[in-house]
C-alpha cells in the first residue's frame, strides 16, 4: 500500500512538472496550431521572474511579506510571459500563420535570441523593459472610447510609448541601485530558494512526501481547472473555439479573430510563465532551462492528440507514471521472485537514461498505431 | 540608409576596437628584448562558458604575474608573453578547429586550453597530427596518456580513491553502503567502475547507481531509488555535472535525505564556485575531495586567492580548476626557460621532472604528463567553503587506472622510448 502510493505520487509529481509546462503548449499549438520552438524560453522568463521577485521580496519595505513571494510570482510570471508572448504574436507570428516550417524557424531563432538576453542584459534592466512593454501595449487600451476614436489618437499611443519608456528605465535603474545581484549581466546559473513554509516534507498515511512537489501539483491542478473554465464558460473561451473550429465562419460572423490570437497566444504564454515557476522550485534557473523541456512538451502535447486539453492531461500523467514504474524498477518489488531473464530486462531499463528511451520508443509504437494521439481532433482541422 | 550605413561603419569600428583588445596581451614594452605570444582555448559562450571563463582569467592572470616579474628568459634574451584567447563556445569540433588556426595561423608554441573530456578528446588528433602541445587542466577521468598533452588536473587515483577510502573508514557513516549517482557521460561512468572496484577490495557494498542524462533535472525515480536501497541512510557518491546539483540538492533535502538522518554525499565536481551557486544551506554537512582548496592555511593559497580577488574583484573564488591552471603556465614557463628555446620537443622533455610551489603545496611533473599532487578531503561549512579533514601525503598520478578493470597492471612514461603511452608494469 505504501509502495503503492509512494509510486502513484512520483508519477504524479513527475507528470505534474510535464503537465504545467505543456498546458501552455497544448493551447498554441494545440488550438492554433503554431509550433513555438520559443515556448521554453517563456517558460525560462516566468523562472528568471521568480528569481527577480524574491530578491525584491528580500528588500526591507517587503521583507514581512517574504514568504508569499512564491504566491505573487506565479501571476507575475504569467503577465510577464504572457506579455512577450503577446509582443511575439503581433510582430513575427501574425505574419506566419499558415507556413509552419517558417513559423518553427522563426519562433527557435527568437528562442535563442532569449536565450542570450538572459545573458547579457542585466536583470534588474530586464525587469524594467518588461514593465515598459506592459505600459506600451496596455494604456492606450484604457483610454476612454472618446480618445480611442479621435484622428490623433496615434499621437496618445505614442505618448504612452514615451511614458512606458520613460517609467521602465526609471524602475530597471531603481531596481538596479536598490538589489545589486540584479544589477550586473551574468550567464551563471541562479537559484530559486523556497521560502521555509515550503521546504521538508508532510506526512500523509504514513508516507512522506516533499512539499514542493506538493505545491507544484496544486500549481498544476488549478491552471488546468481555470483554464478548462476559460475555454469552456467564458465568452472569450467560447470565440476562441469557435475560431479554432471554423476562421472563415467565426471572422463572418463578427468575431474579431485577430483579438482572439492574441488573447490565445497570450494565455498560452502565460502559461508558460507559470511552468516557470513551478521548475523553479526544483532545479537552477538558467538560460538554457526552458530547452531542457521543450521536447517532453511536443511529447506530451502529440501524444494527448493536438487539440484536447484532457488527452494532455492524460497523456503527462501517463508518461510520469511510466517513467516511475520503469525508471525506478517498480515492477521488481511488487513482484519479488519473477523470472531472471524478465528481472534481469527490468534491470537494464531501471536507470534514467534507459527508461527514457524505454518510454521514448513506446510512444513511437503508439503513435503507429494511433498516428493522431489519444485523443484525435474531429471536424474541420482534420479535413483541412 | 545613408544612416543605417554610418551605423555598420561605427560598428565595425567598434568591433574591430574589441577584437584588438581582447586579441593582444598589452604592447611590446620597453624593458623586453622581444615577445612570444601563446594561445588560450576555452569555452566563452555556450553553457560551459560559466566555468571556464574562470580558467581564462586565472590564466592571464599568471601570464601578467609573469611578465610582470621579467618575462620568459630564453638565451639570455627576456621575452614578455602576449596571448590570443580563442572562444571554444563550449562545441567540441570548434575546439578542433581553434586549435588548429592557433598553431597553423597564429604559430603559438603552446595552448592552454580545454574543459570537458568530450573538447579534449576532439582536440588530441589535431595536437597529435600537429605534433603540437596542449596544456589541459581539469581533474578526469584518466584511461588516457598523449605525448602532447600535459594534464594538470587529478587522475582518479588524486581524488575518488581517497575519497573513497575516507567516506568507508572515517566519515560518519563509516562502513556502510554505497550509492553512485552521476551525469550520463565518460567521467561519472569510468569513475564509478573504479570506484566499484575499490569498494570491492575495501569489503563494502555497492547498492545501486544511476545516471542523468545531460540536461534532465527530473531527480524523482533516483530519489526513490537511493530511499529503498539505502533506507537507513548511507554513502552517496555524487558525480553529476553543474546545474544537475542543484536539482539533485534541492530535491534531496526535501525528500529528507540529509547528514542528520544519515546520509552522506561526497562530490567530486563542486568545488567553491559551485557551492556558491547551489547555495551552502543545501550542501552543508556534505563533503567534497580536491587537491587545492581556499581554505588551505598556507601562505602561497592566501596569495594566490588574494592577487586573484585583486586582479577580478573581491566577490570572485578560486577553486582546484583555476589552481591547476594557474599551475601550469608557470610550469610551462620553467620548462622553456631550462630548454632554452620555444621548440616544442625541447620543452617536452625538459618538463617531466619540474618542480613547482604551487597553492596547493609542491607539485611535480612525471614522466606520464602528469602532475604528482596532494589530495585533500573536505567537508562543506556554512560559509560556503571547505573545512579541511585531512590531507595526504604527496600521491603519484596514475593516468592507467590501477582498480579499472581494463588498465590494470598498465603504465604510461614518454621519457623512455621503449615505453611510451602504454606498458605492460
Amino acid at each position: 500500500m505504501e509502495l503503492l502510493l509512494d509510486s502513484l505520487f512520483n508519477g504524479v509529481a513527475i507528470g505534474s512538472v510535464l503537465l504545467v509546462a505543456a498546458l501552455g503548449l497544448a493551447i498554441v499549438f494545440g488550438l492554433m496550431g503554431v509550433i513555438n520552438l520559443a515556448h521554453g524560453e517563456l517558460m525560462m522568463l516566468g523562472a528568471y521572474t521568480t528569481y527577480v521577485t524574491q530578491l525584491i521580496f528580500k528588500l526591507p519595505i517587503l521583507k514581512p511579506f517574504y514568504n508569499s513571494y512564491i504566491i505573487v510570482s506565479i501571476f507575475l510570471a504569467f503577465i510577464v510571459s504572457g506579455v512577450v508572448g503577446i509582443l511575439l504574436e503581433k510582430t513575427i507570428i501574425r505574419k506566419l500563420y499558415g507556413s509552419p516550417l517558417e513559423t518553427l524557424l522563426a519562433t527557435w531563432g527568437v528562442s535563442l535570441i532569449l536565450q542570450q538576453f538572459v545573458r547579457s542584459v542585466p536583470l534588474a534592466y530586464g525587469t524594467g523593459l518588461v514593465i515598459s512593454l506592459l505600459i506600451g501595449l496596455f494604456l492606450p487600451t484604457t483610454f476612454p472610447s472618446k480618445i480611442k476614436e479621435s484622428i490623433n489618437f496615434k499621437y496618445f499611443k505614442f505618448s504612452s510609448w514615451i511614458f512606458a519608456a520613460l517609467t521602465g528605465v526609471l524602475t530597471g535603474s531603481l531596481i538596479s541601485s536598490s538589489v545589486s545581484k540584479l544589477s550586473r549581466a551574468s550567464a551563471r546559473n541562479v537559484d530559486v530558494t523556497a521560502p521555509s513554509w515550503m521546504r521538508g516534507q508532510v506526512e500523509i498515511i504514513g508516507t512522506a512526501f516533499p512539499k514542493t512537489r506538493l505545491m507544484i501539483i496544486v500549481i498544476t491542478l488549478i491552471s488546468v481547472i481555470a483554464i478548462t473554465l476559460f475555454l469552456n464558460q467564458s465568452a472569450w473561451g467560447m470565440r476562441i473555439r469557435a475560431v479554432t473550429q471554423n476562421r472563415q465562419m467565426s471572422d463572418c460572423l463578427g468575431i474579431s479573430t485577430e483579438k482572439v490570437d492574441i488573447i490565445t497566444f497570450g494565455i498560452g504564454s502565460g502559461l508558460a510563465g507559470v511552468a516557470g515557476v513551478a521548475v523553479s522550485l526544483l532545479g537552477s534557473v538558467g538560460p538554457n532551462v526552458g530547452g531542457n523541456y521543450i521536447v517532453g512538451c511536443f511529447m506530451v502535447v502529440v501524444l494527448g492528440g493536438v487539440g484536447n486539453l484532457l488527452g494532455t492531461v492524460l497523456a503527462s500523467f501517463g508518461i510520469g507514471i511510466m517513467t516511475d514504474l520503469i525508471g525506478a524498477g517498480r515492477l521488481l518489488s511488487i513482484w519479488p521472485d519473477m523470472p531472471l531473464p524478465l528481472s534481469n530486462t527490468i534491470n537494464f531499463f531501471a536507470t534514467t537514461s534507459m527508461a527514457r528511451v524505454m518510454i521514448f520508443a513506446l510512444i513511437v509504437i503508439f503513435l503507429q498505431f494511433k498516428p493522431t494521439g489519444l485523443f484525435p481532433q474531429k471536424g474541420r482541422m482534420v479535413e483541412n | 540608409m545613408r544612416i543605417s550605413r554610418r551605423i555598420l561603419a561605427g560598428l565595425a569600428t567598434a568591433s574591430l576596437a574589441v577584437t584588438a583588445t581582447s586579441c593582444g596581451g598589452g604592447g611590446t614594452s620597453g624593458s623586453f628584448d622581444d615577445t612570444v605570444t601563446v594561445g588560450i582555448l576555452h569555452s566563452l559562450s555556450g553553457t560551459m562558458a560559466i566555468s571556464e571563463s574562470t580558467l581564462v582569467d586565472t590564466e592571464k592572470m599568471a601570464i601578467e604575474e609573469i611578465n610582470a616579474a621579467g618575462g620568459v628568459t630564453v638565451g639570455g634574451k627576456s621575452y614578455k608573453i602576449e596571448y590570443i584567447v580563442e572562444d571554444g563556445a563550449s562545441d567540441w569540433p570548434t575546439f578542433a578547429e581553434k586549435s588548429k588556426k592557433l598553431i597553423d595561423q597564429d604559430g603559438v608554441p603552446v595552448v592552454f586550453g580545454g574543459w570537458t573530456s568530450a573538447s579534449r578528446k576532439a582536440m588530441l588528433p589535431v595536437y597529435e597530427s600537429k605534433d603540437a602541445f596542449l596544456y589541459y587542466p581539469i581533474q578526469y577521468e584518466a584511461q588516457e596518456c598523449s605525448n602532447n598533452i600535459f594534464y594538470t588536473g587529478a587522475t582518479p587515483n588524486q581524488q575518488s580513491e581517497p575519497a573513497t577510502d575516507f567516506m568507508y573508514k572515517r566519515s560518519p557513516a563509516a562502513g556502510g553502503d554505497f550509492f553512485l549517482v552521476g551525469s550520463d557521460y565518460v567521467f561519472p561512468r569510468t569513475s564509478n567502475t573504479i570506484t566499484k572496484a575499490q569498494v570491492k577490495q575495501l569489503g563494502g557494498k555497492v547498492v545501486g547507481e544511476d545516471y542523468l542524462p545531460l540536461g534532465n533535472t527530473e531527480v524523482a525515480p533516483i530519489i526513490s531509488k537511493i530511499k529503498k536501497a539505502l533506507p537507513e541512510g548511507g554513502i552517496i557518491i555524487n558525480t553529476l555535472n553543474g546545474d544537475q546539483n542543484v536539482a539533485f540538492f534541492k530535491q534531496i533535502q526535501d525528500a529528507g535525505i540529509t547528514p542528520s538522518s544519515g546520509y552522506y554525499v561526497m562530490n567530486y565536481s563542486i568545488a567553491e564556485e559551485e557551492i556558491s551557486t547551489i547555495g551552502p544551506e543545501f550542501l552543508e554537512g556534505h563533503y567534497g575531495a580536491w587537491n587545492y582548496m581556499m581554505s588551505i592555511d598556507t601562505p602561497a593559497s592566501k596569495k594566490f586567492a588574494a592577487s586573484f580577488k585583486k586582479r577580478w574583484g573581491a566577490d570572485r573564488v578560486v577553486a582546484d580548476p583555476q589552481e591547476s591552471a594557474y599551475n601550469m603556465v608557470y610550469l610551462w614557463k620553467q620548462a622553456v626557460e631550462d630548454a632554452g628555446t620555444f621548440d616544442d620537443n625541447a620543452v617536452r622533455e625538459a618538463l617531466v621532472g619540474q618542480k613547482f610551489d604551487a597553492p596547493q603545496g609542491p607539485v611535480e611533473v612525471m614522466p606520464n604528463h602528469h602532475l604528482s599532487q596532494t589530495v585533500r578531503i573536505g567537508e562543506i561549512n556554512s560559509e560556503g567553503g571547505f573545512t579541511i579533514l585531512e590531507e595526504t601525503g604527496v600521491v603519484l598520478p596514475q593516468a592507467w587506472n590501477q582498480k579499472h578493470p581494463s588498465s590494470k597492471g598498465f603504465a604510461c612514461d614518454w621519457t623512455d622510448p621503449s615505453k611510451g603511452e602504454k606498458y605492460k608494469l
